[in-house]
C-alpha cells in the first residue's frame, strides 16, 4: 500500500483535478447565473477536438488553445440563445449539445484524417502541460473574488436567485446569463483541451469518458463555492488517480477499477445533492411578463 | 411630478389599464384604491418599467419620458416596492441594496462605504436596520424596510408602494406611515396603493380610485370619507360592518379536548386546547398572528402529522384525530386555507382543474371503471356554477389561476369548499388582501353558510373581521385559549389585552 502514497501519486492527482476543476469552475458562472449546464461534457469535448485538430495544422499548441476557447464559447451560445432567449428546457438542451458533440468530432476526423474519431499525433508543448493547471488553480481565488468582490458577482448571484428582484434593481438578467454561460464554455473548452494536448498528444473518441459530468457533480459536491469545488475535484481526481495507481498493483480487474471515480461521484451525489442548495432560480427561464 | 397620461394595457383578452389618467403632486401621499383587478398594479408597473404599455404617455417633472426597464424608472428618480419583495433572500442588506448600483469601479465591490451610507440613512429615517443582516433572518416588517432603503439609497424622489400593509401588524403599519410622513416632509412624493380606507383616509393627501381599468375618481382625501370611497370603488353603496340576524346554533359538531401540536423542532404549538362549534354558528379565534392559529386549522383539517399531535378532535361524536385530511373532507369538513398559493391552487393549472381539487377521484368529476376518468362535461359545469355563485372574474374556466387577482382567487376556493355542502367550516384569513366589495361578498356568503346549519371555526388577524362575523369569539395566546368573549359586547380594546397575554379579569 506505501508505494501507492507518495509524491507521485499528488502530482497525478492534480493533473487528473485540473479538467474537472477547470469545467467545474465554468459550470459555476453558468449556475450561479441560474443556468443548468448539463453540456459540461460537450463543451469539453468541443475544446480537446479544436485544440488538437488546430494544433495538428498550425504547429502551434497556443493557437489550438485560443481556438478551443473560441469553439466552447461559440457552442456555449448555442446553449445560451436556446435556455436564455428561447427560453429551453435547459436539461434538454445540454443534453442535445453534448449528444452532437460525441458524433461531430468523430465525422469531422472522418472526413479530415480518414481515421475513425482520432486526430493524428501531435508533438508535446512542454509548457501546455503545466499552464493549464496553474491556470486552473488560480482561477479558484480569482472566481471567488468575481463573484462576491465584484459588481458583476453580485448581480450573477442575484440573476441566479431571483431574477425579478436583480431585474426591479435595473439588472438585465439577459445580458448576465449570457455572460456567464459563455464563460462556462471558455473554461470547460480549456479543460477539454488540455487532455488532448496537455496530457496527451491526440484527440481521441469521446476522450473526455464522463468528465464533464463529474465536474458538474464536483460543483453540486462543491455546493456551487469555488473553493468547495476545488475541494471536490481534488477528491475525483485523487480517486482517478488512485484508480490508475492501483491498476498492475492490486489484483482485481482493472475494470473494477476504473469503475471507481464514477461510483465515488454516485454515491457523492446520492449523498450531498440533498445537502447543498442551488441557486433558487437555477433551470427556471426568466419570463419576463411584457 | 409623476403623471400617467392615457394609458392602456392589455393582457391578451384583459383590458387592465383603459386610458389611465394619474396625476401624482409633488411632495405629497398620494393613495390609489380600487377592487381586486381594478388595475392599480399594472398602473404602477408601467410607471416603474416593469410593464410597458400599449399606448399612452409618463410624463415626470412636466417631460415626457420612456420607462420601458426599471432601470429607466431608477434614472428619472423613481422607486418601487413591490406587493412581493424584491429581495434576495440568502444576501445581506447591504448587497441587496446597491444590486444594480454598486459603488466602487467594476473589479472592486465597496461594500464597506456602502454600508456605512445605509446606517446613516437608516437612522435618519429611524428604520433600525443592520446593513449586514441576511435577508431571510428579517421580519416582514424590516423586509420592507430594506425595500425602502434600496429607494433611498438611489435617491429616489418619487416611491411607489404597492399594498405595503397588507403584511404588517398594526404597530407596524403606524411605524411605516411615520416614515412616508417624514419623507414626504423631506419633499419626496409617495404613492401608495391599498385596500383599506382607513389607511387612506389616515395617510393620504389625494386619492384616485380606479374601476375595471379605468379612473372612476379623483379626490382631495380631506373632502371626502370612507362611505364615499367605497361606493366609488364598487359602484354601488357597500356595508362596512356585515348585517348578520342572531344566531340559533344547534347540536354539537366539533368538539375539542386538550389538543397540542409540538413541531418538529420540539417547541409546542399548541397548548392543550379545548372548545367547541355547534351547527349554525360562527366560532371565531382572535389573536395575534404565528400565536398557533395556523396549527389549529391544520390538525383539524389532517394537515398535521398524527405523531405531533395528542388531545381529542370529535366530529358529530366520531373521534377523527386518526383520520388522513381526504377522510374528513369526505365526512363534510371544509377548509379554507390561510395560504392560497401554498395550500389553496395549484397556480399554474385552470380554473376547472382547481375548482375540482380534493373531489377529482370521484363522482360526479371521476367516472366510470371505477372512476379512471376525469368528466370534462361535468367539471366545466361545476367550475362555472362556482364562478357564476361566488362572481370569479374574469368568468373563464379555461384560465390558468395564476392570472387571477388575489381576490378572485379567494373566491374560487371559497366556491369550490362551499359547494361541498359541508357540515363543518375551517376557515383561515378568508379576506387577506381582498377587496370591500369581495370582503362584504365573502362575509355574506359565511353568514349564509351559518343560517343553513353549518358549524364555522373562523380564523382571522383582522380583529373588525372577527368581531363582525363571530357569534362567539375565543382568543387564542402562546398556544392557548385565553378567554372567550361576547362579541357584541366586548371593547376592540379588551380583546387586545387578551390577544397580547394580558389575563381575562
Ligand atoms: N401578468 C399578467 N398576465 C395576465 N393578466 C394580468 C397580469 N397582471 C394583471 N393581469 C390582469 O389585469 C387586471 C388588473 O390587474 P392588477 O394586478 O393591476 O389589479 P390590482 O388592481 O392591482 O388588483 P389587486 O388589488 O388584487 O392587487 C386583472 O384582471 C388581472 O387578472
Ligand atoms: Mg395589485
Amino acid at each position: 500500500m506505501n508505494e501507492l502514497l507518495n509524491i507521485g501519486l499528488i502530482y497525478s492527482t492534480v493533473r487528473t483535478a485540473t479538467p474537472l476543476l477547470l469545467a467545474a469552475l465554468g459550470g459555476l458562472y453558468s449556475e450561479r447565473a441560474g443556468v443548468i449546464n448539463i453540456a459540461l461534457e460537450g463543451l469539453m469535448l468541443v475544446g480537446a477536438f479544436t485544440a488538437a485538430v488546430v494544433t495538428h495544422y498550425t504547429h502551434s499548441p497556443w493557437i489550438g488553445l485560443t481556438a478551443a476557447i473560441a469553439a466552447g464559447v461559440l457552442i456555449a451560445a448555442i446553449h445560451a440563445v436556446l435556455c436564455i432567449s428561447f427560453k429551453a428546457q435547459q436539461v434538454v438542451s445540454g443534453m442535445a449539445i453534448n449528444i452532437l458533440l460525441i458524433g461531430v468530432p468523430a465525422l469531422l476526423s472522418g472526413a479530415f484524417f480518414e481515421s475513425t474519431g482520432a486526430t493524428p499525433q501531435i508533438p508535446l508543448h512542454e509548457l501546455l502541460q503545466y499552464a493549464p493547471v496553474v491556470i486552473a488553480f488560480a482561477l479558484v481565488p480569482v472566481t471567488w473574488y468575481v463573484l462576491y468582490r465584484t459588481p458583476f458577482g453580485l448581480r450573477l448571484r442575484a440573476v441566479g436567485e431571483n431574477p425579478e428582484a436583480a431585474d426591479a434593481a435595473g439588472v438585465s438578467v439577459t445580458r448576465i446569463r449570457y455572460a456567464g454561460v459563455l464563460l462556462s464554455g471558455a473554461l470547460a473548452a480549456i479543460g477539454g483541451a488540455y487532455l488532448s494536448i496537455g496530457q496527451s498528444s491526440l484527440f481521441t473518441r469521446n476522450m473526455t469518458a464522463g468528465r464533464g459530468f463529474i465536474a458538474l457533480a464536483a460543483l453540486i459536491f462543491g455546493k456551487w463555492r469555488p473553493v468547495q469545488t476545488m475541494l471536490a475535484c481534488l477528491l475525483f481526481g485523487l480517486a482517478e488517480a488512485l484508480a490508475t495507481q492501483m491498476q498492475g498493483v492490486v489484483r482485481v480487474p482493472v475494470q473494477f477499477i476504473q469503475i471507481i471515480p464514477y461510483v465515488l461521484t454516485m454515491i457523492v451525489l446520492a449523498g450531498f445533492i440533498g445537502l447543498s442548495r442551488a441557486p433558487r432560480a437555477i433551470g427556471i427561464p426568466y419570463q419576463k411578463e411584457k | 411630478m409623476l403623471e400617467l397620461r392615457n394609458i392602456t394595457k392589455r393582457f391578451g383578452a384583459v383590458l387592465a389599464n383603459d386610458h389611465v389618467n394619474i396625476k401624482v403632486k409633488s411632495g405629497t401621499i398620494h393613495a390609489i384604491v380600487g377592487e381586486n383587478g381594478a388595475g392599480k398594479s399594472t398602473a404602477m408597473r408601467i410607471a416603474y418599467g416593469f410593464y410597458t404599455a400599449d399606448e399612452g404617455e409618463i410624463i415626470v417633472d412636466g417631460q415626457p419620458r420612456r420607462i420601458e426597464t426599471p432601470h429607466d424608472a431608477i434614472a428619472l428618480g423613481i422607486g418601487m416596492v413591490h406587493q412581493h419583495f424584491m429581495l434576495i433572500e440568502p444576501m445581506t442588506v447591504t448587497e441587496n441594496i446597491v444590486l444594480g448600483a454598486e459603488p466602487g469601479g467594476a473589479v472592486a465591490l465597496d461594500l464597506t462605504k456602502a454600508a456605512e451610507r445605509i446606517r446613516k440613512l437608516s437612522e435618519e429615517f429611524r428604520l433600525a436596520i443592520d446593513p449586514h443582516a441576511t435577508i431571510e433572518h428579517l421580519s416582514v416588517g424590516q423586509q420592507q424596510r430594506v425595500e425602502l432603503l434600496k429607494a433611498l439609497y438611489r435617491e429616489a424622489q418619487l416611491l411607489i408602494l404597492d399594498e405595503p400593509t397588507a403584511v404588517l401588524a398594526p404597530q407596524e403599519v403606524e411605524e411605516l406611515f411615520a416614515i412616508l410622513r417624514r419623507m414626504r416632509a423631506q419633499g419626496k412624493t409617495v404613492v401608495i396603493i391599498t385596500h383599506k380606507l382607513d389607511e387612506v383616509l389616515a395617510i393620504s393627501d389625494e386619492v384616485t380610485v380606479m374601476r375595471d381599468g379605468r379612473v372612476v375618481g379623483e379626490l382631495q382625501t380631506s373632502a371626502t370619507n370612507a362611505a364615499e370611497l367605497a361606493r366609488m370603488m364598487v359602484g354601488r353603496d357597500v356595508l362596512l360592518r356585515i348585517e348578520k340576524p342572531q344566531a340559533k346554533p344547534d347540536s354539537t359538531v366539533l368538539s375539542v379536548e386538550h389538543l397540542t401540536v409540538t413541531a418538529r423542532d420540539g417547541t409546542q404549538r399548541l397548548k392543550g386546547v379545548s372548545f367547541q362549534v355547534r351547527a349554525a354558528e360562527i366560532v371565531g379565534i382572535a389573536g395575534v398572528e404565528g400565536n398557533g392559529q395556523t396549527e389549529l386549522i391544520e390538525a383539524l383539517a389532517g394537515l398535521i402529522p398524527h405523531a405531533q399531535m395528542s388531545g381529542r378532535m370529535e366530529y358529530l361524536g366520531r373521534d377523527i384525530a386518526p383520520l388522513d385530511a381526504r377522510s374528513r373532507r369526505e365526512l363534510g369538513i371544509a377548509h379554507i386555507p390561510e395560504d392560497r398559493h401554498r395550500r389553496g391552487l395549484l397556480l399554474d393549472f385552470d380554473l376547472k382543474e382547481n375548482s375540482v381539487l380534493g373531489v377529482h377521484y370521484r363522482p360526479p368529476v371521476a367516472v366510470s371503471l371505477g372512476s379512471v376518468l376525469l368528466d370534462d362535461g361535468a367539471i366545466r359545469k361545476r367550475t362555472e356554477r362556482i364562478i357564476e355563485d361566488f362572481d370569479v372574474r374574469p368568468a373563464n374556466p379555461d384560465l390558468p389561476a395564476r392570472s387571477l387577482s388575489g381576490g378572485n382567487q379567494q373566491k374560487l376556493i371559497i366556491g369550490r369548499e362551499f359547494v361541498l355542502q359541508p357540515k363543518l367550516l375551517l376557515v383561515a384569513q378568508p379576506t387577506r388582501g381582498v377587496d370591500i366589495g369581495a370582503i362584504e361578498f365573502i362575509h355574506r356568503k359565511l353568514v349564509r353558510l351559518r343560517d343553513e346549519g353549518c358549524a364555522v371555526l373562523l380564523v382571522s388577524a383582522e380583529l373588525e373581521e372577527v368581531t363582525a362575523l363571530a357569534d362567539r369569539l375565543l382568543i387564542i395566546h402562546d398556544g392557548e385559549i385565553v378567554g372567550e368573549v361576547d362579541p357584541t359586547i366586548a371593547t376592540l380594546e379588551e380583546i387586545g389585552l387578551l390577544m397580547t397575554g394580558g389575563k381575562e379579569q
